[in-house]
This record gives C-alpha cells, structure tokens and sequence, in this order.
C-alpha cells in the first residue's frame, strides 16, 4: 500500500475529517471482542457467524463488522456491542447470532435475554454506562478499545489518535514535553511507581548516544493481563506515547518486548508498526518534524524476572534474561551500556492523553502523590472479574464492591492482596484504603503492576504465603544467594507449618529472614518477595498460631490439619459419602450412622461435598 | 581522587574503586565469599554488604561492585549488616556443610547454629568458578545453567567441553572443591573447631578489648588519627 504521508498536524487533522467523512455515524456497526480471552470463549466462532448471518439477511453492506480489543469484562465474553446505539451483549454465543441479527439488526429491538442482568435486582443493563463492572470505573486508557479495530489505524486516528505527536512535533520543545510529564506527575505503571518525567529527564541527560527507549510489555505475574489488553487492543496508543517519549528524550530507536506468551499481543503491534511507518508517523522525517524514530519488537522469553529492567535488557541483549549486579541505573547506562529509558506499557499509554488534555487535567485525577487512572486486574472471589480502571485514590471497598459486585457467593471478605506475587494482603481492616502507590506500600504490599486478587473466609492465609512464595522460587533466577537460598527456605518452612510440622521459633525465622532477603538481594524480585510472608504473618499471626501451636487450619484448607468426621445425629445413612469415598474410607449399612476411618482418609472433601444433610463435619 | 566515610573514618579514594577496594586499602575487614582480586565482581554471595547513607534513609549495597562516590558515608559493621552477613552464611553453610571456607567464615562471623534443614551440596553457586574460566583462562568452558533452585554450574550442554584445557584452575579456586571442612559431619553443622581466633590488634595494642573484626580503631591509633 502506498499512502500519503503525514507531514503536519494540518495533514493529520485533513485525514481526520476524510476518515469521518468517509464513515457514516448512524452506520450500523458490531464490535465483537476479539481480544485472548473472548477468543478462547470462543469469539472467533461469533464472528464467523455474524458473517455469514450477514451475508444471508444481505446486511454485508449496510452493517459493518469490527473486531476490537478487550474491554475487560472476560469473564463475561464473548462482547459484542451494537452501535450506534451502544446495546452492550454479553456472553454471546454463536448461536445466538441469529437472534441478534434477526432482533436487534433488522428489527432494531432489544435481545433481552442476553444483557446484563444485576444478580441481586434482576435488572437488566442495555448499555455500558448502565453496568455497574463499568458505571464505577475511570476508563480513561482501556475505554476505547471496543471502539477500535486494533489493526486498522485509522480506527485510532478518527477518535483523535496521533494529535498527541503532532502537537508534540510541531509545538513543542522536547525539554516542554518532559516539563508537562513531570509536571502531571505520572509515576510508572510497571511497578515501582518512579516518577517517569525525572527518568526521561535522567536519560535525555546522561552522556553517551545512541540512546534508547523501550516498551515493558513482558508481564510476568500470574493472572494479570492490563498490558496484553492495551497492547493488544490499542497498539497504537502506546506506540504514539513511545514516540513522544523517544522526541523528548532525544532516542532515535525503541524495542517493544513482548512476552513470548502474547502472539496476539505481537500482531498486532507489528501491524500497528508497519501502518504508522505508512503514514509518517514512524521511521524517518516523522510527519515531517525532521525527527527519525524506529521501533523493533523482540519478543521476550516469558520469565518473570526478564520483566526487571536489568534482566530485560541483558535479554534483548541476546543473553540470558537475568539481573545484573550493577549500581548505575540502567536510565544512565542501559542497553548495550547506552542510557536507555524503559517504562510499562500502561505508562507509556497515558502520555498522549496528559499531552492533549494537560498535566492540569491530569493532576485533577488522584491523590497528592498518585495521579491519574490505573488499570488493575481484579480476580479471586468476587462476583465480577477482569480489567478495571480506576481513578487513583478510590478505596479498596468500592473497587471490591461497588465494581466487582462483592465477595462471591456472599461469604465474608477476609483479604485483598495487591502488587502481585511479591505484594502483600491487606485485610479488612485497611479495605477503606485510598489505592495509592503510597499508602498500600504503607501496609506492606504495593500498587505493584496492578494485580488484584479477592479472598474470602474460606482462605487460609499460610497457604496463600506458600502459594507466592513456591511461584516466585520457581521464578528466582537463582543468581544471588538472599534470594534463592532464602525462598527455597521459606518455602520449606510454611510447607512445614501448613503440614503440622512448625515449631516454636518458626515465625521469628520468617521475619529475620524477610529481613534479610528485603536488604541484601540484587534485584527487585528477591527485595520484594517476603512481603506476601510478611502481610500475613502481621495481620494473621493468629493464624500461624494455630498452625503451629494448637495444629489447626482455622480456614479448612491445610489438609494435614483437618479431619472429617461424620455427626451421627445428622447422619441418615443414605450411602451417598460410602459411594463417593474414592479411598473406600468411609464405612457404614443402609440407614446405619456412616463412620470415616481416618487412617484411609486422604482429606479430599468429597464426601462433604457429597452429603445432603450435612452431616460430613470439618475439624 | 575522592573524599568518603568508611566508619567514621575520612577515605581518600581513588576514582575507579569499589567501595571495597576503598575498604581494604583501609585495613577494613569486609568479608567476601564470590569475590577475588583477579576477577570482576560477582556480586552474588551477598556478604560484602555494608550500609551506605545517614539517618532514617541508609540501604545495603554490596560493596564488591559499589563505585565509590564523593561524600558517600559508608558503615562496614552496623548492627543490621552484621545481622544479615550471618544470615548469610547460615543459608550457605544449610546447603553446604562440608566448605572449610564457609564454616571459617561461620566462626569468624560468630554463627554457631543453623536453623534450616541441612543439606550436602557440593557447590554454593558462588561463580568464582565460571568467572575464572572465562576471564583468566580464556576459555569459556563452563557456565550456569537451569532457573532458581534448579540453578547449576556445568559445561555446555552437560558433556566435557573441547575447549576446557584441564588447567585445574576452576578448582584451585572452588571455595568447596579444594577446601573441604574435615569439621562436620551432617548434621552437626556448625564445625567450630577454629572458633578459638586470636584478635589481631591484641599485639599491637596491650589494653584493646576488641574480639571482634576490624573496627577501624586500631588504625586510627596506628595511624595516630585519634589518640
Ligand atoms: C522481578 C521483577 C519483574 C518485573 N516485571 C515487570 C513487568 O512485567 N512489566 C513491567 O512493566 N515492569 C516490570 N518490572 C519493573 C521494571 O523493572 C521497571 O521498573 C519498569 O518496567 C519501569 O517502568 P515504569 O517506571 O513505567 O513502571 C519488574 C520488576 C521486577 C523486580
Ligand atoms: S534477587 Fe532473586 S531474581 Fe534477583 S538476582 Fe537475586 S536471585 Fe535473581
Ligand atoms: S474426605 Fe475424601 S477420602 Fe476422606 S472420607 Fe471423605 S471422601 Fe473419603
Ligand atoms: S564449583 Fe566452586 S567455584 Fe564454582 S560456583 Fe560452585 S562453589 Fe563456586
Ligand atoms: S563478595 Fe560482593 S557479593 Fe560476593
């Protein structure tokens, strides 16, 4: 393809107008969520019979199909949402295509049985403004992607994509641009929350060229996904961020590192890429500026450490993907030794919006020392699960509660942990907490990437200090000692406490050795990784307690400290526990009190989960 | 040259140093269990730590591959860094009873217990093995391999690699290999049999009371700094 080039911010708004001109508003339009996850509910099937359904009412014409980024509401996918309208479907199947076709294409009314339905009021949401997942979220970076084709760039520029740059390009000095960064305070999504504006400013600074600029795209923590989702559903936005950035700071190259696990996500940025080096906006001369930048994208090896800026860039280095034991920051000496500015991919996503909108705009969002919205990956046990963006100083509560429509199946909140595997949980004492990098670092957790795991009564918190810790030895790069002797041992400790194996002296030990690990590892990851032990050790020490002293699991989870017994008053001896009992565990006759023999019994639950009269007791 | 700290004491350092290097040109004793002289800085056992920074805002930084920095205020024996040194070595002797080099660390550091379940590995990862290959001998024979607990030291591939010369050098400076403790048997760990060290200062000082590692005074006293 041979477009026109983009050579000013006159040009960029003409091809605006021309891109709206050539669309009509009240053109019927279906996005369908074709993002990993709506995809693996089979998504691509609802296309293809969205499709063919068109083409049999003959509406190829009149109805447009476009397939979009995520919008965060996986659990609930396959989306498709009907424009002009904005009727919001969930859960679509394709099967249910027709109906929508039929209903709501042709006969322009409302596919009732497919909207969302509130689970307490039973009432149903036609648009998105209307469900409360959304209603109550700030969806300021995340917002558009059901609007946007994330392979078709002028799907970006027609909602204003690029102004950014132009405005950037042709207005602006490159010392302005990181004085407005700085001055919106946006601190880095990726993790440590270090003010991105002084960062550029180190880097555009430090001596040495070529300098560099790269994209963190490699997210590693277990059951996050906000830059999959970004990356994947709105390329282009972290593209025109990255290109501002590289202008103010002076680099004439960028890498975007993608995980391995994301070939989506790689796609459709290659394609995002290649579109904007079509129209100007990326290689030399851009849109006629006389500025030069060019983006690679190397897709990463996928472990969780390669995601620590010095493992990252001994990566693309084409070595090993570990930290380097090295004190000069990698903003002043980086890649191939060359400063080199790395941030997430959620941070380089708000750049374009603070250069439009102002670092006034932005700072009226947040707190003192968080502004802005930030993109966090609520899952566990509450009742609405995906991406939720949030403006910063909105409480735990009301992200739990008001968005994620409360703890599952209406049991008792007990914890929220935050930051990922290496962040901490925070009970319900502190659920009022403003989401601030601060203030949770304040608790012993931290805003981390954005991870947001709910647990209810029924979690045992020694088991989930144990689950961390066993994913992040595995994660370990093995390199220092602090860090790979230490989790092996913490490891081997709770393992121990969760077995009925702890002693007296084990709680002290996990604390010195914590102490130890947060003073003396080399990176991050060994630095950060006893705070899930030390949470829970904080607020749950009663529950250690009874690991330890008394052998008891309060939640029911250690399987080595429970036992099921059978209550004779409640027993009818019905057979239905004998029968399931894969251990043959369980004896007992006919409308005789059923007994479980102890010594046979490998704690499965099946015979609770059996039980009609609930007769199977845990102790 | 520049102008630093190293417990109380004022350092005159050359630019290029380490904070280590600042520390031994000082007659500081700051152990190192993964560093030598002839090899660039591992920083991997951790035990050179030492506190840099005043007040509320210190952190520990491994002084083996910390460039020394004008003004910089460094403590080589704080409570916190002697606290996390044994620690240290009562996670690497756990995994490696049989190093004569760790358990005369252990008795120097004053570790008489360890309260982990011991092992008999036969290498603490130290690196100073794969460094030496590659950096003194040329030859890039051996390597790390493997993630976290799986993480070893092995020739490409697992198979005897053709460029190794069998120099022995890997060995002489194994800190296991060669040295092997004929202390302890597993699993009583803590050999302690060299516990019994003679303060180094006490000849040249008849009143010092000092048991400890160098505290800097005898070479304030030495040096005639304070009297
Ligand atoms: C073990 C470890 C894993 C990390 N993984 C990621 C990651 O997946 N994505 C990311 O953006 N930052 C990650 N970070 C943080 C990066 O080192 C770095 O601070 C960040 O990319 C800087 O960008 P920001 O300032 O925009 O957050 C990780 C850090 C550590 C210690
Ligand atoms: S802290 Fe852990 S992950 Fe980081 S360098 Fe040390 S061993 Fe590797
Ligand atoms: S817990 Fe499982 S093994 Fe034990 S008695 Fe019940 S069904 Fe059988
Ligand atoms: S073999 Fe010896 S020198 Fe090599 S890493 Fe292991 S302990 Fe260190
Ligand atoms: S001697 Fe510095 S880390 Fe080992």
């Amino acid at each position: 393809m041979n477009r026109r080039k983009i050579k000013s911010l006159q040009d960029l708004e003409n091809l605006r107008q021309e891109i709206l001109v050539k669309r009509d508003p009240q053109k019927t339009r279906v996005s369908i969520c074709a993002g990993t996850g709506c995809l693996a509910l089979g998504a691509r099937k609802v296309i293809t019979s969205f499709k063919e359904e068109l083409k049999k009412q003959g509406l190829e014409d009149t109805v447009e199909i476009r397939e979009t980024g995520c919008p965060g509401f996986c659990e609930k996918g396959t989306i498709v949402v009907i424009y002009p309208e904005g009727i919001y479907y969930l859960q679509v199947q394709p099967g249910d295509v027709p109906e929508i076709v039929e209903k709501t294409l042709v006969e322009k009314k409302i596919a009732e049985r497919l909207l969302y339905t509130d689970p307490v009021t039973n009432e149903k949401a036609i648009h998105e403004d209307e469900i409360p997942f959304y209603k109550n979220q700030m969806r300021l970076l995340i917002g558009d992607n059901i609007k946007i084709d994330p392979k078709n760039i002028e799907d970006y520029i027609a909602l204003g994509g690029y102004s950014a740059l132009a405005k950037v390009l042709s207005k602006m000095s490159p010392g302005e641009v990181i004085e407005e960064v700085k001055r919106a305070n946006l601190r880095g999504r990726g993790g440590g929350g270090f003010p991105a504006g002084r960062k550029w400013e180190t880097t555009r600074n430090a001596p040495g060229e070529p300098k560099y600029v790269i994209v963190n795209c490699d997210e590693g923590d277990p059951g996050a996904f906000m830059d999959r989702a970004l990356m994947e559903g709105n390329p282009h936005s972290v593209i025109e961020g990255l290109i501002i950035g590289a202008y103010a700071i002076g680099s004439h190259e960028g890498f975007i590192y993608v995980r391995e696990e994301y070939p989506l996500a790689v796609e459709n940025t290659s394609i995002a890429l290649e579109q904007a080096r079509e129209y100007g906006l990326l290689g030399r001369d851009i849109m006629g500026s006389g500025f030069d930048f060019d983006v690679t994208i190397f897709r990463g090896a996928g472990a969780f450490v390669s995601g620590e800026s010095s493992a990252l860039m001994s990566s693309l280095e084409g070595k090993v993907g570990a930290p380097q034991p090295k004190y000069v920051h990698t903003s002043v000496k980086g890649l191939w030794n060359k400063p080199t500015n790395l941030n997430n991919v959620e941070t380089w996503a708000n750049v374009p919006l603070i250069i439009n909108k102002g670092a006034d705009w932005f700072t009226s969002i947040g707190t003192e020392g968080s502004k802005g919205a930030k993109i966090f990956s609520l899952v566990g046990k509450v009742n609405n699960t995906g991406l939720v963006e949030v403006p910063m100083g909105i409480t735990l509560r009301e992200i739990i509660y008001n968005i994620g429509g409360g703890v599952l199946a209406n049991k008792k909140f007990k914890a929220v942990q935050t930051g990922g595997p290496s962040g901490g949980c925070i009970p319900e004492s502190f659920i009022d907490t403003a989401v601030d990098f601060d203030e949770l670092t304040k608790l012993g957790s931290m805003m981390g990437s954005g991870g947001m795991i709910v647990m209810d009564e029924d979690t045992c918190m020694v088991d989930v200090a144990k689950y961390f810790i066993d994913f992040l030895v595995d994660e370990s790069c093995g390199r220092c000692v602090p860090c790979r002797e230490g989790l092996e041992r913490m490891s081997e400790i709770l393992t121990d406490i969760c077995e009925g194996r702890g002693t007296e002296g084990d709680i002290e030990l996990l604390e010195e050795l914590s102490e130890v690990m947060k003073d003396t590892s080399m990176c991050g990851l060994g630095r950060t990784a006893p705070n899930p032990v030390l949470t829970t050790i904080h607020y749950f020490r009663e529950e250690y307690d009874a690991h330890i002293k008394e052998k008891k699991c309060p939640a029911h989870v250690c399987k080595a400290l429970i036992e099921y017994y059978i209550d004779g008053e409640k027993c009818t001896g019905c057979l239905a526990c004998l029968k399931a009992c894969p251990e043959g565990a369980i004896s007992g006759d006919k409308e005789k009190v059923h007994v479980i023999t102890m010594e046979k019994c490998n704690r499965c639950g099946i015979c609770y989960e059996t039980c009609k009269f609930d007769a199977v007791i845990i102790k | 040259m520049k102008k630093m700290t190293i417990n109380g004491i004022v350092a005159q350092v050359e630019d290029h140093w380490t904070v280590l290097e600042a520390c031994r040109f000082y007659g500081i004793d700051v152990p190192t269990l993964c560093h030598h002289d002839g090899l660039s800085p591992g920083g991997i056992c951790r035990l050179c730590v030492v506190e840099i920074g005043k007040g509320e805002r210190t952190k520990l930084v491994t002084s083996c591959n910390y460039p020394v920095e004008a003004g910089l205020v460094v403590r080589t024996h704080s409570e916190r860094v002697i606290r996390d040194r044994k620690m240290l070595v009562e996670l690497l002797l756990a995994r490696c009873p049989s190093s004569k080099t760790l358990q005369d660390l252990a008795a120097k550091l004053g570790v008489q217990r360890v309260r982990f379940k011991v092992k008999d590995e036969k290498c603490i990862l130290c690196g100073l093995c794969v460094r030496m290959c590659d950096e003194q001998m040329g030859a890039k024979a051996i390597g790390f391999a493997g993630r976290g607990k799986e993480r070893r030291v092995t020739p490409p591939f697992d198979i005897k690699s053709e460029v190794c010369r069998n120099c022995g050098a890997c060995m002489y400076i194994c800190p296991v290999c060669q040295l092997r403790c004929q202390g302890p048997e597993p699993p009583s760990v803590v050999c302690g049999a060299c516990l019994n060290v003679e303060p180094v200062c006490l000849q040249d000082n008849d009143d010092v009371m000092c048991y400890l590692d160098s505290c800097g005074w005898c070479y304030k006293v030495k040096k005639g700094v304070e009297k």
